[in-house]
């Protein structure tokens, strides 16, 4: 069986058909293919449609740096847009799509535009769809773009993530790379190769055997970090996509490679030559062309024109014409070239034109044929002639491939003798060898004809740019570079320009009179290539997105029906609903439960904070606006920790365990901030503090049991203490033992019930909740989540750190001023406390509020006060109902709230007034205090 | 990403640090005016070029220590212990 597609050279490797779709098209092409050699050996000329004009385009190189033939692959989830069909191996039944043309990719009735091109130059989207709005025209545009589909669903394949170390890091596997590689690895030195394709240069032997040289095939070296970070993106799994979900392979990998020093063999870019209808399908590079002969041996047509202004196309040119090719003419723009290239051409009867580059192109859909302009000295053109072919081969010159140099901070500056940007100074950490460091093409000529009309002479393939867009975003005053990259999106398309870009600058020069070497080039970002967003993300998504912290009564709960809810980093039990049941009916349930009963809270995740040492109680009066010398051993005493700002960074007990330990609790979020905060101060501000911090949130479960009948339910247990009132009460701590095991038991209450918060150690907790459900059962004890205990706190009026307050809030503005203008010896936050801007008599103030019936007050709604000036006076921040009458509350920051008792103020959501709510004490059940101190 | 000589671990991964800022303030004394205060709090020099400056090796031996680091190469020049003046 002889190796398919018309294009395919009798010197093809036989080999089993694979077989493939493009555009709903069947093809085949055989192992080893790429989509584009599958695709040009079938002679399918037409792969996509320019972005603007909608012209026809074809396959125009061979690398990551391919302007036209960008394809989607898959269908469904499966979907990958935007892929360079120059790189996506051919596998069987692989579904292309070009996503172009209406109705059809080679019948695109929207080519119209291109008719009317004037009217499309730089700036036309800016100058002409503004008016009324760019969104009327918007999802008309993106139509016509033809950007590819997103996938319908979650991407289903697995990505991962490496790390690695080396002292030299070879990006580029040819035979500048190897030979750097193996005289690296020679010397002793811990070597990583990196090759973009699935094969080495030929010199292997060497290699194989350096056991401290690695080598990482389909990788690509994408971005240079700062101290020599160097990742990397590697295709891993052969299928591509889909099926690499259920495999053992990943799709993709990212390397993340810290090294010593990199050298750089990446090569160069060719360059194209710019002339009149230069974008028609059949001109390529005569580079690319060479590869999709040498590995695919495929032509690139039948009757093939090579145009050069450098050495480099006349090897190519012998390849070609050996292998059966009819090259019709090579056409040199310079006047003379070595004698050796042309006497090898000649032997094989190709002609040869010297001084010639091509001006124009003729054809619709493809290339029929291309006029050549003879040049005189000063490449004007004096005569023109024209010849057929079905394929113009361009090369106008090679660009090192010097993108990472530049994103290391490397300074590339244009050199007017090879026409192409060059390091100006070498970078320390980066060697460059090979092709990027002296571009085979040498010397440039012209390579931008002077003939022609410059809106038909394209720049940027991918985005339509030409000549003509160039010269007049400089005639509206564009001078930097960036500006007229900017304004005609010269190189911003995925291909960030790779080709073009030497030509460009020498345009830009040219408009603006000057020497391409006094002109800048716009910053190489990276990445070097697009990256698939999977393999940036790697294995940290869903559920290993960020660590779930789970309490060690989240299985006990779990099977009590809890509903699960996230708090923070923390997932918790917000409530615990019957069947059936609503999560707001069984909060309703839970908060009477603990008012009229007696319930029981997982209060684990509250942080807690040990400091050991002599001057514990020391070091925690310096953080407290609330006098902590004062504390006697077993007493417990609730304080805010503030900002050196002043505004309050925590609020938590402070428990007197010991003469030299000391227990802070912090907010539930707050438990790890709050600990490197007093780490910082012990070892930056006060190293001689005889202190220990030790966080110990997660050693110690803690079990708050609520209600009227908690005590008689904690005897049960048999403590070994007394939990009388008068032996135990409020705000008071026991060192002792429950159930055989040591045990912390608190009263403390935010609830507002008496409640005993009892710690154990983290694995003794399911035991302890079980034996108190059980003691409890005769009194009707029951669970309550986060939901009922935030409302239950509400009414009380305890603050909610970070939802009634904010980063502006001062002690006084939640009813702390006294204490902390009290205590006497300083701590941190106390000096800022008196600045002018945290006494301001009209400062956001906590209180309460009552609404009426009719209406609840909604959470975050802002509030007006009677005759108010203002947009907002203010606004809510924590709702509810309350126990007593089940009318709305709230409490709400409001400007001098304290003022404003008895005010009533509108509540306004989403632009209305809602309702109306009166101001009361922030405290709506149990002022005095009585049920906790019970 | 940096990688940060740790005066107690050696060099290691700037994800293993957090940012503490600038180093060497001179706070204030109390009885400074409100707006001496005010600037100590809110003013910090943004310089091109040597910068001192406090890190955190939290996902290590959990240590601040100081920096000198150019801020336009990124270069660090220094670390070293806090309480040390550098040189």
């Amino acid at each position: 069986m002889s190796a398919p597609g018309p294009y395919r050279l009798s010197t093809a490797r036989q080999d089993e058909r694979l077989d493939f779709s493009f555009d709903g098209r069947k093809f085949y092409g055989v192992h080893g293919d790429t989509v584009a050699s599958a695709l040009l050996a079938n002679g399918v000329r037409i792969v996509s449609r320019s972005f603007k004009f909608h012209r026809p385009r074809g396959i125009f190189s061979a690398g990551y740096e391919e302007p036209n033939a960008i394809v989607q692959l898959h269908s469904g989830a499966e979907v990958i847009p935007g892929e360079r069909a120059p790189l996506v191996p051919l596998i069987p039944g692989l579904q292309v799509s070009s996503r172009v043309g209406w109705p059809s990719r080679s019948f695109d009735l929207l080519r119209a535009i291109d008719y009317v091109h004037p009217i499309f130059a730089a700036g036309f989207y800016n100058k002409t769809f503004i008016w009324p709005s760019w969104h009327l025209y918007e999802g008309w545009i993106r139509k016509l773009a033809g950007l590819g589909h997103a996938p319908t669903g979650p991407d289903p394949d697995r990505y991962d993530t490496c790390h690695a170390h080396c002292d030299v890091l070879v990006i580029g596997g040819g035979e500048a790379g190897l030979a750097a590689a193996v005289s690296a690895g020679s010397a002793g030195q811990r070597v990583l190769l990196v090759e973009q394709s699935n094969e080495l240069g030929t010199n292997t032997q060497r290699l194989r055997e350096l056991a401290q040289v690695t080598v990482l095939t389909r990788a690509m070296a994408v971005i240079y970090y700062d101290h020599d970070l160097v990742a990397l993106t590697q295709k891993v799994s052969p299928t591509l996509s889909g099926e690499s979900a259920n495999g053992a392979l990943p799709r993709e990998r990212l390397w993340l490679v810290r090294t010593g020093r990199v050298i750089l063999a990446t090569g160069g870019i060719e360059q194209p030559l710019i002339f009149c209808n230069n974008d028609r399908p059949g001109i390529m590079l005569a580079g690319a062309a060479g590869q999709y002969l040498r590995r695919h041996a495929v032509a690139p047509g039948r009757e093939v024109v090579i145009a050069t202004n450098n050495d480099t196309a006349y090897p190519i040119a012998c390849e070609l014409r050996e292998a059966g090719v009819d090259v019709t003419a090579l056409v040199d723009a310079r006047e003379e070239v070595p004698s050796h290239l042309a006497a090898e051409l000649r032997a094989l009867r190709v002609p040869i034109h010297f001084s010639t580059m091509p001006v124009d192109t003729h054809g619709f859909s493809g290339l029929k044929s291309v006029s050549l302009g003879t040049l005189n000295n000063r490449d004007q053109v004096t005569a023109v002639s024209t010849l057929p072919c079905d394929a113009l081969l361009v090369s106008g010159g090679w660009s090192p491939a010097l993108h990472l140099f530049a994103q290391a901070g490397g300074k590339l500056s244009f050199s007017e003798l090879t026409r192409t940007f060059q390091p100006v100074a070498p970078h320390p950490s980066i060697e460059i060898v090979g092709d990027a460091a002296s571009p085979p093409s040498g010397a440039g000529a012209i390579r931008v004809s002077p003939v022609g009309s410059a809106a038909r002479q394209w720049i940027d393939l991918r985005h339509d740019v030409t000549v003509a867009d160039i010269e007049l975003s400089v005639r509206e005053n564009f001078v930097a570079v960036e500006h007229i990259k900017r304004y005609t999106t010269l190189g911003m398309s995925m291909d960030q320009g790779k080709i073009g870009q030497a030509p460009a600058t020498e345009v830009i020069a040219k408009a603006r009179g000057m020497a391409p070497s006094q002109l800048a080039h716009t910053t190489f970002r990276p990445p070097f290539v697009p990256v698939t967003l999977g393999t940036m993300v790697g294995r940290n998504v869903g559920d290993f997105y960020a660590p779930t912290r789970r309490t060690p009564l989240h299985a006990i709960q779990a099977e009590a029906g809890a509903l699960f809810d996230d708090f923070g980093s923390w997932r918790r039990a917000a409530a615990f609903p019957h069947p059936g049941e609503s999560r707001d009916a069984a909060v309703h349930r839970e908060i009477k439960l603990v008012r009229a009963g007696v319930g029981l809270y997982d209060a684990s995740p509250l942080g807690k904070i040990e400091l050991i040492g002599p001057d514990a109680l020391d070091f925690a009066d310096r953080f407290y606006i609330n006098n902590l010398m004062t504390l006697k051993a077993g007493r417990v005493r609730y304080g805010l920790m503030l900002r050196e700002s002043g505004v309050i960074f925590d609020d938590g007990t402070v428990t007197l365990l010991d003469e030299d330990r000391v227990l802070l609790t912090t907010t539930s979020g707050g438990a790890g901030r709050v600990a490197q905060w007093l780490e910082e101060w012990r070892q930056c501000e006060w190293p001689n503090s005889r202190v220990v911090v030790a966080p110990v949130t997660e050693q110690w479960a803690s079990v708050a049991l609520t209600g009227q009948h908690a005590r008689k339910i904690l005897e049960r247990l048999q403590p070994e203490c007394s939990v009388s009132n008068e032996d135990f009460p409020h705000l008071e701590f026991r060192k002792t033992r429950v159930l055989g095991s040591e045990a912390r038991i608190y009263r403390v209450s935010f609830s507002g019930e008496l409640t005993y918060e009892i710690n154990v150690f983290s694995h003794k907790a399911p035991a302890l909740w079980a034996a108190l459900l059980e003691e409890g059962r005769e009194f009707g004890i029951g669970p309550y989540g986060v939901d009922a205990l935030l409302q239950l706190r509400m009414e009380k009026g305890f603050l909610h750190l970070g939802a009634d307050t904010d980063g502006t809030t001062v002690p006084d503005d939640v009813g702390f001023g006294k204490p902390a203008a009290a205590k006497q010896r300083h701590y941190i936050g106390k000096r800022s406390l008196s600045l002018p801007e945290n006494v301001r008599p009209d400062r956001l103030q906590l209180v309460g509020l009552r609404g009426a019936r009719t209406a609840g007050i909604p959470i975050g709604s802002h509030l007006r006060l009677p005759d108010s000036g203002q947009a907002t006076d203010g606004w809510v921040t924590s709702t509810g109902l309350c126990s007593a009458d089940g009318m709305p509350v709230a409490l709400a920051l409001l400007r001098a709230g304290r003022q404003q008792t008895d005010k009533v103020t509108t509540v306004h959501d989403e632009g209305r007034v809602v309702t109306t709510a009166r101001v009361v004490s922030r405290v709506f059940y149990d002022e005095p205090g009585a049920r906790m101190n019970a | 990403m940096l990688r940060i000589p740790c005066p107690y671990c050696g060099p290691r991964d700037e994800a293993e640090f957090n940012y503490g800022g600038p180093t060497h303030i001179t706070r204030p004394q109390l009885s400074a005016t409100d707006t001496e205060w005010s600037h100590y709090l809110y003013f910090r020099e943004n310089p091109k070029g040597l910068y001192r400056e406090r890190w955190l090796h939290f996902a290590g031996c959990g240590q601040w220590f100081n920096v000198l680091r150019d801020t336009v190469t990124h270069e660090i020049h220094q670390a070293y212990p806090m309480g040390a003046s550098g040189e």
